[in-house]
């Protein structure tokens, strides 16, 4: 029951995560005062891209091919273990919140790999912009995550959520930064702006467009889903660890039902801030990016240190 | 049993380079199978036969290694043994001085690096024989090779063997000067005479810091063996001075920042079998050496040694990895990827030793145990990786990244091996280096466990830098991936190179890469396998490694963390083979291939790749402080008024901050300080009777 509790979950998670892309869109959209296009257009691209016949540049290896097979593996993977609507997944015992960045870290290897597999220059372009963007977001993302693991004393995420939930609404200075840090880190590595431009097709601003240039039909298809649900992941992950309430602690059709609703809620409004912050903000130079991340990693450690000194003492 | 198999493993190492020596010359031997055919004995045919030019070399090839594979299987058998029994046997050897007769024993721990030992072991003698051939007709003697081989092979299980200080220093400084030798094996390049120069001055440093350590504990212990040396009671300052001598000692031979500055140097112009054993295992001896002194003999332990190591490890695990990631060539990159792993080795081990001194033996001993993980999966990966580099070296010629590129497609199967070492290195689950550092991270975050808050805030700052190396060193070693394997040649000899031929030049690397696999997806039986070690050095055992079952990995306890690698695995493939059956098998739309986007330029080549350079170039100047760098612009220019630039050559050399720094000023004021003394020798005659007459007199005096 619980094991298929949670691959209903997962589903839920690949099915809905076009959706939230295109809501995003269409805020954003109408904040830019542009006729919005459907709320369904993710799902009617993705099948577009489904029936296309893919085409494989020259110098690729198997590589290119196996790629986006394992992105979207992992990315799935990691969304199986991120609790949606319902706390206590089998899950999120096979893999800890460590795992899950290790999950994210594969299938951003594979793609970059995939980028340098071709023989551009842009392929090694976007990797080289990549990676470095992901090696100084990953340790803030790691160390907003710690910061959490060390309060609820534990790396399960159900744990963790258990635990906010249980000890109710304490406001603590270590959660507000490692919030911060988390939510800076999740705009670097879905790829929004300041850091990255998702629609941008221009060549000097492309870091992820730029990797996965070469791909398409069905491997685009597998790749832009992966990273929608990439960003729904850390949607989720914000959402549900820092105001997890509605989640649902026991497996009942009613508490399940309240679940969906209280995500659905939770992100449509973090989509709205996306939206929003993406309508004011403009995109930054590349060399830029280091102090913005560098900023994310100091609120992540600041966040565990707070905890440490703070909230720790016994 | 686990005695007798490392008896033979040092044995078959020993035979293996005596073997060598007696085999030097051909002609010399068939000399001699003459006159005792001369003098009645007559040789069977096939003695005649193994001395002909054609079989001789090639059975004089395959005898050295298959010696070696014999000491490593032994060496995995003892080891294996040791763990499993869990108990400790010793022996006394009849060599040595006439009050010390040489003590041997082997323990948990011994095994366990015996294990560590034995496996790139069996690796390197599957891939030795077909990559040494090429030495075979050059100028340098394989002989030697075989001999110093196998004495470095002996030197490191004698180590390991030691139970008195004194066997322990033979062994040690067997150890290093039989490398010495293979690091200077290629000795007609003066940059490879340099390497080995600074190599064995570093190591005798070292080995000066380790004789002095044990000379402390002895001084109190009152004896050479290891038993006397644990018996020792030694005051906080004293076992402070013992410590860090020791410290100095095995952490020079280990490459721990900043006094690594050999290993860059070495690891490169060694033969790359032997750089797969310096990197992989003698870098884990000295980690033993470490272990042992401060769990072991030690007789107890203060929080600011864990502190210390604490610091230098991550200084060395940060470091390592930004230098490796500037490097351009191949080996040398993996070299300073050695420091970095090092490094958090070290790392885990100062967790381990705060915890153990501040009373949580429980979380001392997960520390201690992600270390050995560490050291293990290191040796895996590592010697793997770089017998990778010497099949591209060996097909190729070629060690510098920039020349290379595309080879996924002329070396397939090295390409799919060097992936697994690959991504075992850049710590991605489900393979082995994610679980080591999934330990160290998880004895990190118990941080809260500690009284002192000083020490609580130190170790999650630690923990951040270790998350920082780890994104590194992905970063690092998809470079290296990318710019090797993938895209297109960038140069002549590349474009035609050809798979490895030999199957034993695959084989290796290949055992290698399984065991990664292995050790990535099932790693609890190897932790419960610990037990033994760990209850013989901390007197504890993690009691809730397999509290869920042996699938799950759970060091703490379920509730805190879980891992399974294995379920890991199973999903992935799982998920993977659905979707490409999905959207695979179901369309049928095969895929077409064409040209890149090329900017509408014609036609894409080789040199419009992003370089190894360019790739860390982000990097390198986000990080610039950590990094000496010399950039040179020339232009070449012509037409009126030399307007108009035809050609640009630019150059880039990052190099260590620590040389410049710590190296270059001790390395003059050693020099002026030689010039001063060399002043006494002033070569006349009349001179040194004049010292002869001053020293007489002062004798003279003090004696009346």
């Amino acid at each position: 029951m619980v094991w298929l509790l949670a691959i209903v979950q997962t589903l839920l998670f690949i099915g809905a995560a076009p959706l939230l892309a295109g809501w995003t869109k269409r805020i954003k959209c109408r904040l830019q005062n542009r006729k919005a296009p459907s709320l369904f257009q993710p799902y009617r691209d993705l099948f577009k891209l489904y029936c296309k016949q893919p085409i494989v540049p020259q110098p690729a290896s198997w590589i290119f091919r196996a790629a986006p097979y394992i992105v979207f593996a992992s990315t799935v993977l990691a969304a199986s273990t991120v609790p949606l609507v319902a706390v206590d997944l089998p899950t999120a015992r096979i893999a800890d919140v460590i795992v899950l960045v290790g999950f994210f870290a594969l299938g951003r290897t594979f793609q970059v790999l995939a980028g340098m597999d071709i023989g551009t220059a842009f392929g090694g372009m976007g990797s080289s912009r990549e990676m470095t963007i992901s090696s100084l977001a990953e340790p803030a993302m790691l160390m907003a995550v710690f910061t959490l693991a060390m309060s609820a004393h534990t790396t399960n995420l159900s744990q963790a959520m258990n635990y906010v939930l249980d000890t109710g609404l304490v406001l603590r200075p270590s959660f507000v930064f490692a919030l911060g840090g988390l939510m800076l880190v999740a705009i670097a590595e879905t790829g929004r702006i300041p850091v990255d431009n998702p629609a941008t097709h221009l060549e000097l601003t492309m870091i992820h467009e730029a990797m996965i240039l070469e791909y398409s039909g069905r491997w685009l298809a597998l790749i832009e889903w992966a990273s929608q649900i990439k960003l729904m992941l850390y949607g989720v992950l914000i959402a549900n660890i820092f105001v997890p309430w509605g989640i649902a602690q026991a497996p009942s059709l009613p508490m399940l039902g309240y679940g969906i609703a209280a995500i659905a809620l939770k992100l449509a409004v973090l989509a709205l801030l996306l939206a929003l912050s993406e309508a004011l903000f403009a995109k930054m130079r590349i060399f830029r990016v280091q102090e913005y991340l560098g900023f994310a990693y100091l609120l992540s450690v600041l966040g565990m240190l707070s905890h440490i000194i703070l909230e720790a003492a016994r | 049993m686990p005695l007798f198999f490392a008896y033979l493993s040092v044995i078959a190492a020993l035979t293996s380079a005596l073997l060598a020596l007696a085999t030097n010359r051909r002609a010399g031997l068939q000399r001699l199978a003459e006159a005792l055919g001369r003098h009645g004995l007559q040789a069977p045919p096939a003695v005649a036969r193994i001395l002909s030019e054609t079989h001789f070399v090639r059975i004089h090839r395959y005898s050295l290694f298959a010696l070696l594979g014999i000491s490593g299987v032994s060496a995995v058998l003892a080891g294996l043994g040791a763990l499993s029994s869990g108990a400790v046997r010793t022996d006394t050897l009849p060599f040595g001085l006439p009050w010390l007769s040489w003590h041997v024993r082997i323990d948990p721990l011994s095994g366990f690096f015996f294990c560590v030992l034995g496996l790139p072991l069996v690796a390197v003698s599957l891939y030795g024989p077909s990559y040494v051939r090429e030495f075979e007709h050059g100028k340098h003697s394989l002989s030697a090779l075989g001999l110093f081989t196998g004495l470095f092979v002996a030197g490191m299980e004698l180590v390991l063997l030691a139970d008195d200080a004194f066997l322990f220093m033979i062994a040690w400084e067997v150890m290093s000067v039989a490398s010495y030798f293979l690091v200077a094996y290629q000795h007609d390049h003066a940059a490879n005479r340099r390497a080995a120069f600074l190599y064995l001055l570093m190591a005798e440093i070292g080995a000066i810091a380790i004789i002095l350590g044990f000379g402390v504990l002895a001084g109190f212990g009152g004896g050479l063996s290891f038993e006397a040396l644990r018996g020792a009671s030694l005051s906080p300052l004293w076992a402070s001075i013992a410590f860090v001598l020791g410290l100095v000692g095995f952490g020079m031979k280990a490459g721990l920042v900043p006094i690594h500055a050999w290993l860059p140097e070495a690891h490169p112009v060694a033969p790359s079998h032997i750089s797969a054993l310096m990197s992989g295992v003698m870098l884990k001896i000295a980690v033993y050496g470490f272990i042992r002194f401060t769990f072991d003999l030690l007789d107890q332990i203060l929080w600011q040694w864990g502190v210390l190591v604490l610091i230098i490890g991550s200084a060395s695990a940060v470091l390592g990895i930004l230098y490796a990631l500037q490097q351009q060539n191949l080996k040398r990159l993996l070299a300073y990827s050695s420091v970095e792993n090092i490094g958090i080795v070290f790392v885990a081990l100062g967790l381990a030793l705060i915890f153990l001194s501040s009373g949580q033996t429980h979380l001392g001993t997960l520390g201690l145990v992600a270390a050995l993980l560490h050291s293990l999966h290191h040796a895996l990966f590592k010697s793997l990786l770089f017998l990778g580099a010497g099949a591209i070296l060996h097909q190729t010629h070629e060690q510098s990244l920039e020349n290379m590129g595309g080879l996924v497609h002329r070396m397939p199967k090295l390409a799919a091996v060097f992936l697994v070492g690959t991504l075992s290195i850049a710590a991605l689950p489900p393979l082995n280096g994610f679980v080591s550092e999934w330990l160290i991270f998880q004895t990190a975050l118990q941080a809260s466990a500690i009284e002192s808050g000083v020490l609580r805030s130190l170790i999650p700052t630690a923990s951040a830098v270790l998350a920082l190396t780890s994104a590194l060193a992905a970063t690092c070693f998809v470079k290296v991936y990318g710019v090797a394997f993938l895209g297109l040649p960038r140069s002549h000899h590349i474009a035609h190179a050809r798979e490895v031929q030999h199957r034993g030049m695959l084989g290796g690397p290949v055992l290698l890469a399984a065991c990664c696999v292995l050790l990535g997806v099932l790693p609890t039986p190897l932790i419960n396998g610990l037990a033994g070690l760990t209850r013989q050095l901390t007197g504890f055992e993690l009691p809730h490694v397999s509290a869920l079952g042996w699938l799950w990995l759970t060091p703490v306890s379920p509730e805190v963390a879980s891992y399974s690698p294995a379920l890991v695995l199973v999903g992935a493939m799982a998920v993977g083979w659905l979707c490409y059956y999905l959207l695979y098998r179901r369309t049928g739309l095969d895929p077409r291939r064409a040209e890149p986007w090329d900017c509408g330029f014609g036609g894409l080549t080789a040199r419009m790749q992003y370089t190894s350079g360019a790739f860390s170039m982000p990097i390198r100047r986000i990080f610039q402080p950590v990094f000496e760098l010399r950039e040179t612009l020339e232009e070449h220019k012509e037409g009126p008024a030399q307007a108009r630039v035809t050609a640009l050559r630019y150059q880039f050399h990052v190099l260590d901050r620590a040389w410049l720094s710590l190296y270059q000023p001790s390395g003059r004021v050693v020099t002026k300080l030689a010039r001063g003394a060399g002043r006494l020798q002033t070569g006349n005659i009349r001179t040194y009777l004049g010292y002869s007459f001053f020293t007489l007199l002062f004798l003279l005096w003090v004696i009346s």
